[in-house]
């Protein structure tokens, strides 16, 4: 057994009979094939619950208002009776789930199977591969080192610090901890950025053959030599390639305090840990709602059970007319794998059949969809999800649809049910979820070390005053002007910060005023 | 005591700030008047968040699911589990605040003075007491015993304490001082009297400025005075006391002698509120629209007779009266040029509300 953190202190041990139905839960979920983390359940009253919840599930955070905001907000609903939290597991080693201690039995059981499915998924998951699964320790790490800055620096300065850093806690690279990116070479500056780096020539004296060991001594070529490549390298532009970590880019080149630094490593960190939680929502609900319903039907229920069941059941699934509910669309998804996979609805043959009635006619007894499940568990994330499993058969089954406005009422209509643009509408969201896909492409602009960064648009437009406060925010860390390039209503502008007023241009004027500047 | 609590009190600072930078907003609040000291305000305000690089909202559509033909109207995008964009839904956010904690944040908006009672002269009125514990203080304030525990705490976390030979020795991590929290001590006594013109040329937009100064100022003082009273007159032709509820509730109408209410002042002060031992401000609100001349020079006598030499302040504020004169203002400006402590202000509306108070606290008396 691994030895739980001791910045657990919150909550109390299960009381024998859920013990009891813990361990038999546990047995239950690994007899079908799951294989979570050791999962340590605590039980929490409701206070302590909106709390962790506040936390994100750790017990121990930095200081931040934002925290008792999130608390204020939790309780409220709770008290209102708005809403209720049912479960809380963090992706640790091991996992520690909470269970709200005035819930009824049922309601615990299936907080269990449900939990079990989330931490089997976090185990197996390999965007998870890479995660820090001693992230309690870290984060109480964390809130000790940022207490210590605030007792140095005092609490509003930091805090300060802490919101600017925070509102550009998306800037960084979700997909860096899986691949390693090879530095580009071949970049010389800024002014050839496509140029094909020239051979670095050393000063060689025509001679004759037998006479070029003696002029041309090589040992002091190879010095020559390293000294322009060293001299080449330090040109180079930076960063090499258009970088979307910007956060790792301020804690390599803003001109930064040392707790600043720290303060900036902190929350990538965090931001990083969370992460692929994001990136898999709809998979990781879906599965672990898909093993909750599987085992609590099939092994766990009592009879008398059944109705608050259900009851419950349907509440976290339940889909608002014209709503897109992940839980739903997750566990009908993977449901919809297995169906396909027990019955053989997969390969060239199958797709190549015109009629859906047909194609959801064959069966040839193949049985191969618990295992297809397992398989797709481990390997993808919702993008890859939807994008490989969403069919035009579950589209219809499932009666999705995209929406648009209606430039003239405002109101939002259904716009199509083809599969194409379904899922070019949610793949888009996914994809971003939220976040503009914007890269810090030169570090110093204009030969006066500002920073450039680019939004590459995919057909949003990015909130024009929150890019104002966020891009002041960027400047300050960065301490020379900022500027963004990107497309508001089409057209292409850039906005540039300089820590204390924001200035909008024309791409054009832009780009005119630097090459007369360039002239000059 | 819980974790969050710190950070909840946190949240109440930054909320706290939000509510000072639109306090002029609040100030024009009439749902106010009833609230005492210690009662609780609930303020609703925009959500307060980090603002990021990221979508707009509604700028296009996204995916649903459903019943409908192509072109029938979806449901609208809800709140957290929308597709992107449409995450940023407008969340209001109830804070509440006591009366109290609304008066602190005036006085820090305004910049208000802290007042200097009479009497008890040399009295520190902010009390530093020792019953915080910081990682950084002067060796003279340093817990001996606290200081003793985080050593003994590091101690065996790291496995260097020996219970056989146990020596503990602190590093310069363990140290913990005594730190000092800073109360306001309030101790003086005061009595406040609000006279409020309520004749007929008092339109009920002015009374209600003069209720919403009245219930800041009112708020602002009680915090200053362990014994504080405030008493309530109204005037029109004549004066009388009222209760705290009446007078924000009254209505009258009639003809204005202003002196009545002086006169009916300069009595309760005399009965009741010994100079020596007690701070007096009476304040008087009116829209300036005497009743003539004879009364004029009646009521400026008794202010500098009668009330001048046992009052801290005398204040006055007038609004827009919509009918008559307004010359009260003039009057009372001309006989008291020289001497500060009859404090003039105008509020010819509510946004003027502010900046009067500031006028009639500013001075600190």
């Amino acid at each position: 057994m691994s030895m739980p953190s001791r910045f657990v202190s919150r909550g109390r041990d299960l009381p024998a009979e859920l013990e009891q139905e813990r361990a038999r839960i546990a047995e239950i979920a690994a007899g079908h094939g799951l294989d979570p983390f050791e999962t340590i359940f605590l039980m929490c009253t409701a206070d302590e619950i909106n709390m962790l919840a506040a936390y994100d599930g750790f017990p121990v955070r930095y200081p931040h208002w934002r925290w008792g905001m999130a608390y204020l907000q939790m309780q409220k609903g709770y008290e209102y009776g708005l809403q209720k939290i049912y479960e809380m597991v963090i992706n640790t080693d091991p996992s520690y789930a909470y269970l709200l201690d005035n819930n009824m039995v049922v309601d615990q059981k299936l907080v269990m199977a449900h939990v079990f499915g989330h931490v089997d998924f976090f185990k197996n998951n390999v965007w998870f591969s890479q995660t820090n699964r001693k992230m309690l320790d870290t984060m109480a790490n964390h809130a000790a080192r940022i207490q210590r800055h605030m007792d140095r620096h005092g609490q509003a300065e930091v805090e300060a610090f802490i919101d600017r850093v925070c509102s550009l806690d998306n800037l960084i690279d979700t997909h860096a901890a899986l691949v390693r990116r090879a530095p580009e070479k071949g970049r010389r500056s800024a002014l050839q950025p496509d140029a094909e780096p020239a051979p670095v020539e050393v000063t060689r004296i025509p001679t004759r053959p037998y006479m070029e060991r003696h002029v041309n001594p090589p040992a002091a070529l190879q010095a020559e030599r390293a000294r322009k490549e060293a001299d080449l390298a330090a040109m180079q532009r930076v960063p090499e390639r258009p970088e979307r970590d910007i956060l790792g880019l301020l804690l390599e080149h803003a001109p930064l305090e040392r707790w600043q630094r720290d303060v900036v490593a902190i929350v990538r960190e965090e931001a990083l840990y969370f992460a692929p939680q994001v990136q898999t929502k709809i998979m990781n609900e879906g599965w672990a709602t898909y093993w909750h319903t599987h085992l609590m039907t099939r092994e766990i229920l009592a009879d008398d059970e059944v109705i608050d069941y259900c009851d419950h059941h349907s509440g976290t699934t339940a889909t608002r007319p014209g709503q897109l509910n992940p839980y739903k669309l997750g566990v009908e998804l993977w449901r919809h794998i297995e169906r396909r996979w027990d019955r053989g609805q997969f390969g060239r043959d199958w797709a190549a059949i015109e009629d859906p009635a047909e194609r959801a006619r064959i069966d040839t007894g193949a049985g191969l969809g618990r295992e297809k499940l397992f398989e797709v568990r481990a390997s993808h994330n919702d993008v890859t999800f939807l994008d490989d499993f969403l069919d035009a058969d579950f589209c219809a089954e499932q009666g999705l649809f995209t929406t648009q406005r209606d430039q003239r009422t405002g109101k939002y209509i259904i716009d199509s049910r083809e599969l194409r643009d379904v899922k070019r509408g949610l793949l888009s969201s996914l994809a971003s979820k939220g976040n503009p896909r914007i890269y810090a492409v030169d570090a110093n602009l204009h030969n006066r070390g500002e920073l450039r960064l680019v939004h590459r648009h995919d057909g949003l437009d990015v909130q024009l005053d929150w890019a104002e406060t966020a891009l002041g925010n960027l400047a300050a860390l960065w301490g020379r002007p900022v500027e963004l390039e990107t497309l508001v209503d089409d057209a292409a502008i850039v906005l540039r910060h300089d820590g204390q007023t924001l200035e909008r241009h024309d791409v054009d004027a832009d780009a005119e005023a630097r090459a007369e500047e360039a002239r000059r | 005591m819980m974790a969050i609590d710190r950070d909840l009190q946190r949240f109440r600072d930054v909320v706290r700030g939000r509510v000072r930078r639109d306090l002029r907003r609040w100030m024009g609040q009439s749902e106010l008047f009833g609230k005492k000291g210690d009662e609780i305000v609930s303020i609703p305000l925009p959500q307060i968040d980090l603002p990021r690089l990221r979508y707009g909202k509604n700028q296009k559509g996204g995916v649903g699911q459903g019943e409908g033909e192509a072109g029938a109207e979806a449901g609208q995008p809800g709140d957290g589990q929308g597709p992107a964009g449409e995450g940023t839904a407008e969340h209001m956010l109830e804070v509440e605040l006591t009366v109290d904690e609304l008066a602190a944040i005036l006085g820090e908006e305004l910049e208000l003075p802290r007042i200097e009672p009479k009497g008890g002269a040399g009295v520190d009125s902010q009390k530093a007491r020792y019953t915080s514990i910081s990682r950084r203080g002067p060796e003279s304030l340093r817990h001996g015993k606290r200081t003793f525990k985080e050593a003994l705490k590091r101690q065996i976390a790291s496995g260097s304490y020996d219970p056989r030979r146990p020596s503990i020795i602190p590093v310069r991590d363990d140290r913990r001082y005594r730190a000092p929290v800073l109360e306001p001590e309030p101790y003086a006594r005061a009595a406040v009297l609000y006279m409020m013109d309520v004749s007929g040329s008092m339109g009920s937009e002015q009374k209600a400025i003069v209720r919403n100064e009245v219930f800041w100022i009112d708020a602002w003082l009680r915090r200053h005075y362990e014994g504080f009273e405030a008493r309530f007159l109204i005037h029109d032709a004549e004066a009388r006391e009222v209760d705290r509820e009446t007078f924000f509730r009254v209505r009258e109408a009639g003809g204005t002698a202003i002196s009545s209410a002086y006169e009916l002042a300069a009595k309760i002060i005399d009965d009741d509120y010994p100079s020596d031992v007690w701070n007096i401000y009476p304040f008087h609100f009116s829209d300036g629209d005497n009743l003539g001349q004879k009364d004029n020079e009646t009521s400026v006598r008794i202010v500098r007779e009668k009330l001048m030499p046992r009052v801290n302040q005398f204040g006055y504020a007038q609004t827009e009266s919509a009918y008559g004169s307004g010359r009260f203002f003039q009057v009372l400006a001309e006989a008291f040029a020289d001497d500060d402590r009859v404090v003039l202000t105008r509020v010819p509306n509510r946004d003027a509300i502010l900046d009067s108070i500031r006028t009639l606290l500013g001075r600190g008396l």
